[in-house]
């Protein structure tokens, strides 16, 4: 499970923080200087990963992250997660940020904080991976998106258009694979009398 | 159609209504508040300053969000801008509400905004988030996608617990739903509800194995989340699923997923880690259903060949799995070539995975730690600390007694390198867990602890220098050994303490004092007055803290023992006699009293004497007379401390002298003088704090004396003694042969120096490498792992006290065991007859092992046995009176398989019956434990009022008798046996049966349990059987009868309370019919039924009440459930839902 994810800049500064499991709010900034603290003093040239510290539950917790220019991307995870696999999450969530951002920079995540929040919401949900394929990701902001700013500028509009826009569905990628026939068998309940 | 909408959508905003400032992502709203408050922050400088701005800022939002006047529009905006005050580590708390209120009211895009701040707001347990529960369930019912998943996004990341039934059934629902999405974030939302409250989603494990097979691959992929955890807990309920595990896993590997789900051309790499590991958890210790696993594990291998960061992830993934599950040669060599990979790539990425693997295999396959020897050794030095230390661990893992020194010198490289605190204390119990374990000479043993403890600092674990005293006190088999390991300890400290001005931690120098408090006078040319002088130093330093100060002063007490007389002891005496520090001066004044009485004292403090047992009057009885006289004087009786409190409280005029007492006794105590356990200690330290008057004629000699002795008794100082004492020590080897590990050639360190122009830093490695494997696998030529761990188990812990503890407790128990079980047998004479009679005429299938099975499980029976209802009958859950039980004989004759036929048709031993008196009481069918060519174990629950009684049958199928059986149940973490949880019998004669009763009651609560024990006999050899008994919650439930009213002020009191709703089936149609269920199967009391409300009673033994009120409206049954135990409930409201789906 994904403990929490964090992104800080070269100072420190949070400019995104997410946390999946329980921390009191002390307990958060903590975290979040605590690992800033582990982070920032790692040079460039060694591995992406470092156990976590003492707040976020010590050595069963893993850091996972990347730095790009002025940004780290953290994500604190327990054992249950592949090291590597994370890491190319990162990159997923970073590519994605690129694409609904043009060219994203430190300046997009502080003021649409609510946006990246929602760009999140789409890849991890309640600590667990939800989605990982970026195109996907970025149908599901657009449409999003569109809707929620023709709901926004309708104000004023006829009833009609309004009811229109509400059920409106989302677009949706077909992608109905044929799994083949997994024959789950429903296991051999007592039969009770 | 949806394209002409869409151009119609994007247009209408430019048409409709004024433009929002926020448009375009990427530009920046130049006029936002936002953006005017974070260039405001930018452009401080100081902490103290952004302080200012941001209470600033609160404040204005503050009143921004209470103003009537505010738009939802202008809250949205206060939103965010309190989203970045949080983010920053401000409280605004003040706008949780409106958050709230946000979500409940706004339009789509407000209401995201919402919904968003209230979970990075909000927590589970917070009271604010009950008001969230109505909008989430309108938003689950709304016509609008994105409503739904905004919703179901927030219920899986923040929802109350005790909600969950609310929202519960609409999510179900969902999974039904047309769009993936909103089927796959359902999911999500019950993975959530699984990991909070599992007994709430008992019912709907079917719906998961839908989801699982689910036509969209993102909905199954989901659904993995919940298969994961489940599995973790108990992997043998799923092994029926891991075929379609495979299956899928085979199809994802193979490429039939659309191009998609591609990630840089691997196909749904994310997806297959998952599978891998559910694979690995199904597979471990299963060879049966490994082997369905070993084909595609193989494929994976070979697919994932393209040089990518998430190809290593599969890979790796796989090298686990692999080595989780029941090995295969093939599989094994192909993944240690990959784990070979790993460690030699360049990328620091690999490489530390690589480490990561070999340190979980090594034990398994230590060959491959040899195989890579150079790069562990490059490993050691890497610049990188991470790579570092988990080099350390694979190291950690290796030591043997030969290579110990080495490694041990690596470990104490890298922690004197100061690391973050905690790796630090981790590392260094690792180093002390090994010098214990194989030091090769005194020495290096003491001089390794020193660095441990100046490293560890006072950070480290209290067991370690603990552990290490206790070493030292208790000693080894030889004595000369013993003495000279001391020695070098009091000659390397006193060497230690000769330094000036150097700082030792706290712990580090309790150490080495306690040290030369009770082994100084082994070095018998070290004269005491200097070891005097030194202690005395130390305690005028400021860094001693005043609990050291104590150590000190005992360890003088103990030196001035066994001097005649020593001038700094009078020194000592006269500095500390007008202390202002209490402790002190108490310790100077006990030290003057003693030394004025040698021999007393000598008496008292004798020489190595830490080990043994102190005999302690607990009874206080030699303080009889003192009281008597005392009485007779008029003193008052004395009151413990509690009772002296209540008083004080009562009559609240009274001088308090609780500051002074308070603040004394914790000196008191902190100083170590009360061991808590020495009763004189006890009452001492309650005195002080509860009367001072009373301390005053209190305070003799004796009394404090007795509180000293403590402090080098065993308990004081070496508390957690008992805790560690259990753990199991090697032998010791006779000889201990000091070799160092350097002198040792390796030959496996040869082989691989072939080539001879290494350059010298090369050759340092190679004989690093040499050193460092030594010992190591097979290629050494003789195996040493095993004998050498044997050989050098250098120091071994005598457990004195454990043994005499052991013992008495063992006597214990045979003392219960004759008084108990004795009258025991004498009541319930075994039926031998019965047995008899029965030999012949029943056949079972063997190994029927639970109660739930029974039903299950093939019962042939010949038709004489059924003329006998009350020996035959069926385990039916309806039966609650002996009248029930004979109106139900239904008995079917099942058709055994041919092969169950033959097998037990071979097996004609007899099957026990219940002796006549218990036969009467609602009970289960005899059903077999388990059996071996000796013996045969059958076991009958009955049902008893106050308790659950387990009858456990002997039978002895063999013509001679069988001597000293024994029959042990295990502790098990849910259940109590009451009584004893042994039985012996002494001798069970040729073919016949014997059977002992063991009350049983639930301890703690779950829906099924596992009550183990073996039962061991002496027939040509010994011989142990075990089993296992299955228990369930529904053995422990007995109907509770009360009045209403009763139940209504009963009702009132309980405060755990579990609602759910459930479908009632056509066939139980009225609420009598669903509560005569409840009552017949669950064995709940029907208090009273009004009109369309039902309300029954029932208490889990020995006397915990639950109360169920029921009511039914179209369709559904509403359940709710009370009880003091918040467990009850969850487990019966499963049982319940279990029951109404059946019937």
């Amino acid at each position: 499970m994904i403990k929490a994810i964090l992104i800080f800049n070269n100072h420190g500064k949070p400019r995104l923080s997410k946390f999946y499991q329980r921390y009191s709010e002390d307990t958060q900034q903590q975290i979040i200087r605590e690992t800033f603290h582990l982070v920032s003093k790692r040079d460039e040239n060694v591995c992406n990963f470092l156990e976590g510290g003492l707040l976020i539950g010590g050595s069963d917790n893993k850091l996972i992250y990347r730095h790009y220019a002025t940004l780290y991307f953290v994500f604190c995870v327990d054992s249950s997660e592949s090291e590597l696999g994370i890491l190319d999450l990162i990159q997923v969530f970073v590519e994605t940020l690129d694409k609904c951002f043009e060219n994203v920079c430190e300046l997009d995540l502080i003021f649409h904080v609510d946006k990246v929040h929602n760009i999140l919401a789409e890849m991890v949900m309640g600590g667990m991976v939800l989605e990982t394929n970026m195109n996907e990701i970025v149908t599901q902001i657009d449409a999003q998106n569109k809707l929620e700013k023709s709901e926004a500028g309708l104000a004023g509009a006829p009833a009609r258009a309004v009811s229109a826009v509400k059920n409106m569905n989302l677009p949706e990628i077909p992608r109905n694979i044929n799994i083949g026939d997994i024959s789950i068998k429903v296991p051999n309940l007592p039969t009770f009398k | 159609m949806s394209d002409v909408v869409e151009r119609t959508l994007s247009a209408l905003p430019a048409l409709l209504g004024p433009q929002h400032p926020a448009a375009g992502p990427g530009r920046l709203p130049a006029t936002s508040r936002l953006g005017s408050l974070i260039r405001s922050i930018t452009a401080l400088t100081s902490k103290h300053e952004e302080e200012k701005l941001i209470q600033q800022e609160i404040a204005s939002l503050k009143a921004m969000v209470s103003a009537p006047t505010t738009t939802l529009r202008l809250m949205k905006e206060c939103m965010v801008r309190l989203i970045y005050c949080e983010m920053l580590g401000y409280e605004s708390s003040f706008g949780y509400i409106h958050a709230i209120k946000l979500a409940q009211q706004g339009n789509l895009l407000e209401k995201r905004v919402g919904y968003l701040a209230v979970s990075l707001f909000l927590h589970e347990n917070h009271e604010l988030l009950l008001l969230l529960v109505n909008t989430v369930v309108k938003d689950l019912q709304s016509t609008n996608l994105v409503e739904v998943c905004m919703a179901l996004t927030v219920v899986s990341q923040i929802f109350p617990r005790e909600m969950i039934p609310a929202v519960l059934p609409l999510i179900e629902d969902k999974l039904q739903h047309s769009k993936e999405i909103i089927r796959r974030k359902a999911v999500q939302a019950l993975y959530k509800f699984y990991l909070i409250a599992p007994n709430q989603v008992q019912h709907i494990h079917d719906k998961f194995r839908k989801a699982l097979c689910d036509r969209d691959v993102g909905v199954m992929a989901a659904s993995l989340h919940i298969y994961l955890e489940m599995i973790k807990e108990n992997s043998s309920g799923y092994k029926d699923l891991t075929e379609s595990f495979v299956m899928i896993l085979k199809q994802v590997v193979g490429g039939k997923l659309p191009i998609d789900f591609n990630y840089h051309s691997v196909p749904a790499p994310w997806l297959q880690i998952q599978l891998l590991r559910i694979l690995g958890l199904l597979g471990k210790d299963d060879p049966r259903t490994s082997e369905l696993m070993y084909d595609v594990l193989d494929e994976s291998l070979r697919r994932a060949e393209i040089n990518h960061n998430i190809t290593y992830a599969i890979l790796f993934e796989c090298v686990q799995t692999i080595y989780t599950i029941h090995p295969k040669s093939e599989l094994l060599e192909k993944a240690a070539k990959c784990i070979g990979k790993f460690v030699l790539s360049p990328k620091i990425n690999l490489k530390y995975l690589g480490l990561k693997a070999l340190t979980c295999v090594i034990q398994q396959d230590p060959n491959l730690a040899l195989q890579h020897q150079m790069t562990i050794i490059e490993c050691l030095d890497h610049p990188d600390p991470i790579i570092k230390k988990e080099t350390l661990e694979i190291l950690y893992r290796i030591t043997n007694g030969q290579n110990v020194t080495v490694i041990v010198q690596k470990m104490l490289d890298y922690l004197r390198e100061g690391k973050e605190e905690y790796a630090v204390v981790t590392l260094a119990g690792k180093v002390a867990e090994l010098a214990e374990k194989y030091a090769p000479d005194n020495g290096w043993f003491i001089q390794t602890m020193n660095a441990v403890f100046s490293v560890g600092g006072d950070a480290l674990h209290p067991d370690i220098p603990n552990n290490f005293l206790r070493l030292l006190a208790e000693g080894f088999d030889d004595r000369k050994e013993d003495e000279q390991l001391r020695t070098y300890a009091v000659r390397s400290y006193l060497t230690l303490l000769e330094e000036e001005n150097t700082f030792y931690p706290q712990k580090f120098l309790q150490v080495m004092i306690w040290v030369l408090g009770e082994y100084s006078s082994l070095a018998t040319d070290v004269d005491p007055e200097i070891i005097l002088t030194r202690l005395h130093s130390l305690l005028k330093k400021t860094f001693v803290t005043s609990d050291t100060k104590a150590w000190i002063m005992a360890a003088v007490t103990k030196i001035a023992s066994r001097t005649s007389c020593s001038k700094t002891i009078d020194k000592l005496i006269k500095e500390f006699s007008s202390s202002l520090d209490t402790c002190m001066r108490q310790h100077a004044f006990e030290l003057k009293h003693l030394c004025e009485d040698k021999v007393l004292m000598k008496n008292l403090l004798p020489f190595d004497a830490s080990c043994n047992d102190v005999v302690v009057d607990a009874s206080l009885s030699f303080l009889d007379g003192f009281v008597v006289e005392g009485l007779s004087h008029g003193a008052a009786p004395y009151k413990p401390h509690h009772q002296r409190q209540e008083e004080k409280l009562s009559q609240e005029k009274a001088l308090n002298f609780e500051p002074y007492g308070l603040s004394f006794a914790s000196s008191v105590s902190s100083s170590g003088i009360t061991g808590r356990q020495s009763p004189t200690g006890l009452s001492f330290g309650s005195d002080t704090s509860g009367n001072s008057a009373e301390t005053g004629h209190k305070e003799t000699n004796t009394l404090k004396l007795e509180g000293i002795r403590k402090l080098w008794g065993k308990e004081g100082y070496l508390p957690k003694k008992e805790s560690k004492a259990g753990k199991p020590d090697e032998p010791q080897a006779a000889s201990c042969d000091n070799l160092l590990a350097g002198r040792v050639t390796d030959p496996s360190a040869s082989q691989s120096d072939q080539v001879s122009s290494f350059s010298e830093e090369e050759k340092e490695k190679q004989q690093l490498a040499s050193t460092l494997f030594v010992g190591l696998g097979s290629n050494a030529g003789v195996s040493l792992m095993g004998k050498m761990d044997v050989a050098t188990q250098k120091f071994k812990r005598k457990s004195k006290i454990n043994e005499t503890q052991n013992s008495e407790e063992a006597s214990d128990i045979q003392n219960s065991d004759a008084s108990t079980f004795g009258p025991l047998l004498d009541t319930v004479p075994v039926n031998k007859e019965d047995c008899e009679g029965n030999k012949h005429t029943r056949l079972r299938k063997p190994s029927l092992c639970s109660s739930d099975t029974v039903e299950d499980n093939l019962a042939f029976e010949t038709p004489q046995s059924l003329k006998k209802p009350g020996l035959n009958d069926r385990l039916s859950d309806s039966r609650l009176s002996p009248l029930s039980l004979f109106a139900d004989s239904n008995i079917e004759i099942f058709q055994p398989s041919s092969s169950a036929l033959c097998e037990s048709a071979n097996k004609t031993s007899s099957v026990p019956s219940l002796p006549k008196e218990l036969e009467e009481l609602p009970h289960s069918e005899v059903v077999e434990l388990c059996q071996s060519d000796a013996l045969a174990l059958y076991l009958c629950k009955v049902w008893k009022d106050d308790s659950l009684l387990l009858a456990v049958f002997a039978s002895n199928k063999k013509g001679s008798a069988l001597n000293a059986v024994n029959l042990v149940f295990e502790k098990a973490e849910h259940f109590q046996i009451l009584e004893s949880p042994a039985h012996q019998f002494s001798v069970i004669e040729a073919q016949s049966v014997e059977h002992c009763q063991k009350y049983v009651w639930m301890d703690k609560i779950c829906t099924q349990g596992i009550l183990p024990g073996s039962i061991s006999y002496q027939s040509e050899m010994e011989s142990c059987l075990e089993f296992s008994v299955t228990l369930s919650l529904l053995d422990f439930i007995r109907p509770m009868e009360m009045t209403t009213e009763d139940f209504g002020k009963l009702w009132l009191s309980l405060s755990n309370d579990v609602k759910q709703n459930i479908k009632m089936l056509p066939s139980q149609d009225s609420l009598s019919a669903a509560l005569s269920t409840l009552q017949q199967k669950l064995k709940l009391h029907i208090v009273d039924i009004i009109g369309n409300e039902g309300i029954l009673a029932c208490q889990l033994l020995p006397s915990v009440p639950c109360l169920l009120h029921c009511r039914t409206y179209s369709g559904m049954l509403a359940l709710w459930f009370r009880s003091p135990c918040s467990a009850l409930p969850d487990g019966l409201l499963y049982q319940c839902q279990k029951v109404m789906e059946e019937s």
